[in-house]
């Protein structure tokens, strides 16, 4: 398949972000410019100058909902690709409709619980969307720890799977936009066998 | 009875046990998981009552706060 073939048939596809901090803004900035048609990106939140150590948001978006800078920024990268925002907090009432008829679902959330709360929704309410989930990106170093897994056709996971963020462990651009980058290359390696 | 977790086979030393007989003997100690049982999700509030049986296909992940 040539580039014009691959961006064609890319451009066909929508995929669901469920988190625009650090895993959520790296990934959707990845498959815009990949050439993913349409982006459905969910998060409650406003970017904060501590953000900017890992997030794609720049200094003069603080303040601004995450969704609506990650809109534009992807929209100077690429017009052509759709962001679709919610600025809302996902829960397990709201997951199903915000990301109705996307091929996949990226998560990209903070917490664990919210992780957990994410495929325990999905696996039940939307079995056949792939979910790729990320978990264990703390610190610095260690690259080759970071892997991708797959549990089964409905669920797979990239991460060092070991290292959960605390004060002394922040997380950090590079582990960060490495995982980020992984889920990224996944989606595209799933939606590149979907008809 | 004899499993397969996280694609390796694993024995254990008696006829049926619960999830949450098996994350005490594994010690899988982390707080937040992920359990699938021949491809069906385990909520956190089923460990107890939900059982595994010889022959199971049993995948776990911890889930890692950081994003």
């Amino acid at each position: 398949m040539k580039i014009a073939e691959i961006e064609k048939h890319l451009r066909k596809f929508r995929i669901g972000i469920a988190g625009a901090g650090g895993l959520g803004s790296n990934c959707a900035v990845c498959l815009a410019r990949a050439g993913v048609g349409t982006l459905v990106i969910a998060d409650f939140d406003i970017i904060e100058v501590s953000n900017l150590s890992r997030q794609y948001y720049f200094n003069d978006q603080t303040g601004q909902p995450k969704v609506l800078a990650l809109q534009e920024n992807i929209n100077r990268i690429n017009p052509e690709i759709a962001v679709i925002p919610f600025k809302v907090e996902l829960n397990a009432d709201n997951i199903q409709g915000i990301f109705n008829g996307c091929h996949l679902i990226i998560e990209a959330f903070d917490r664990a619980e919210m992780k957990e709360m994410l495929i325990e929704t999905t696996q039940v309410k939307m079995p056949g969307v792939p979910v790729i989930v990320g978990s264990g990106l703390a610190g610095w170093g260690k690259s080759e720890d970071i892997k991708c897994r797959k549990i089964d056709d409905s669920l797979y996971i990239c991460g060092d799977e070991t290292l959960e963020t605390t004060g002394e462990l922040p997380p950090l651009a590079p582990r960060v936009a490495i995982v980020a980058a992984m889920q990224a290359n996944l989606a595209l390696e799933l939606l590149m066998k979907m008809e | 009875m004899k499993i397969v977790l996280n694609n390796r086979e694993e024995v254990f030393e008696r006829d049926v046990m619960t999830v949450s007989d098996m994350i005490t003997l594994k010690s899988f100690s982390f707080k937040l998981k992920i359990i699938k049982i021949n491809g069906k999700l385990i909520p956190r509030d089923q460990y107890e009552s939900s059982f595994i049986n010889d022959g199971d296909i049993v995948q776990m992940f911890y889930l890692m706060s950081g994003g």
